[in-house]
């Protein structure tokens, strides 16, 4: 089980929206997919998927704001 | 870093979208360090992923016949307007070899239109929160950008000629009741957009050499003409 996580985006970015997910829940997805658009300021941000698997889990919905650190989605490796 | 020129001129926006797509595949593959997409639009409101489509003004119908087209786009930011009156720059630039930063990114390109505007003696300002540069409450550069891979696309626009002002009243842009300005409004005399062009790839230079604490050197400029 992979946990993605949102990253640091940048010196003073902590948080960000939750723009588009590329993929839904039970979904098979490839490492490297773009899994999820990020919105900060007048900027997008593409999270990649950092493993092949199932996509088991999102933990937030488009239109949520997270921060940094937070798990994203869950992915079940295979 | 080496970042290599494209000069489209006048263009479609789609069709600057798909060289955007272009360079980009081009950069992420290793063939290229960076790029940066030099050119103006036809007509055209851009919707971005924070895009309220109350913020166009009008009717379909009122747009069709000023012949202005609608494109929703994946940068950040609300709705924008294009058009030959602006100079349209898309920098395609890895951030892997500068600073994974983008905030960063974001103040540098607002300093490449300080510095420009600057040259012709203007102050141009930031205002903590509204990405883009202004002359007083003015907005006269509009940015917006995506990143992938840490490697940007789309980018900024700043106003040149006075003619291409009126169309900004059919929309709310980036959302806000804004006044919008141009160049050739402040200083009152006519601009010709492509003696512009050198000036910013220079101020790109200067402004991210500076800020990355490397050198960032630009190519020759390539023509593309028939984009």
């Amino acid at each position: 089980m992979t946990k993605v996580v949102l990253p640091e985006l940048g010196q003073g970015i902590e948080k960000a929206t939750v723009s588009y997910w590329y993929f839904k829940a039970g979904d098979k997805v490839k490492e490297k997919d773009d899994l999820v658009e990020l919105t900060t300021d007048k900027a997008t941000f593409n999270l990649p998927s950092p493993c092949q698997g199932i996509l088991s889990e999102l933990m937030f919905q488009e239109g949520d704001t997270v921060n940094v650190g937070d798990i994203l989605a869950v992915i079940e490796e295979g | 870093m080496w970042f290599e020129v494209f000069d489209l001129g006048l263009t479609d926006f789609h069709k600057a979208w798909e060289f955007q797509k272009d360079i980009f595949a081009r950069v992420k593959g290793g063939l290229l360090e960076s790029g940066l997409i030099i050119c103006r639009h036809n007509p055209v409101i851009t919707l971005g992923r924070s895009a309220d489509r109350n913020n166009i003004l009008v009717g379909e119908r009122e747009l069709i016949q000023r012949g202005i087209s609608i494109c929703e786009v994946q940068r950040g930011g609300d709705v924008t307007y294009h058009d030959p009156a602006q100079l349209t720059l898309y920098p395609i630039f890895n951030l892997n070899y500068l600073k994974k930063d983008i905030h960063l990114f974001l103040r540098q390109l607002e300093e490449v239109i300080i510095r420009l505007l600057g040259d012709c003696g203007i102050e141009g300002k930031r205002y903590p929160g509204k990405t883009g540069v202004w002359v007083d409450k003015e907005k006269i550069a509009s940015i917006g950008i995506a990143i992938k891979s840490w490697i940007s696309f789309h980018g900024l626009s700043i106003n040149v000629k006075k003619y291409g002002l009126d169309n900004f009243c059919l929309i709310r842009p980036c959302g806000m009741d804004i006044r919008m300005t141009s160049l050739e409004t402040i200083i009152a005399k006519n601009i010709t957009i492509d003696a512009l062009k050198e000036t910013l790839v220079c101020k790109f230079e200067d402004v991210f050499s500076s800020a990355y604490g490397q050198t960032v050197k630009a190519s020759p400029v390539k023509e593309e003409v028939g984009r």
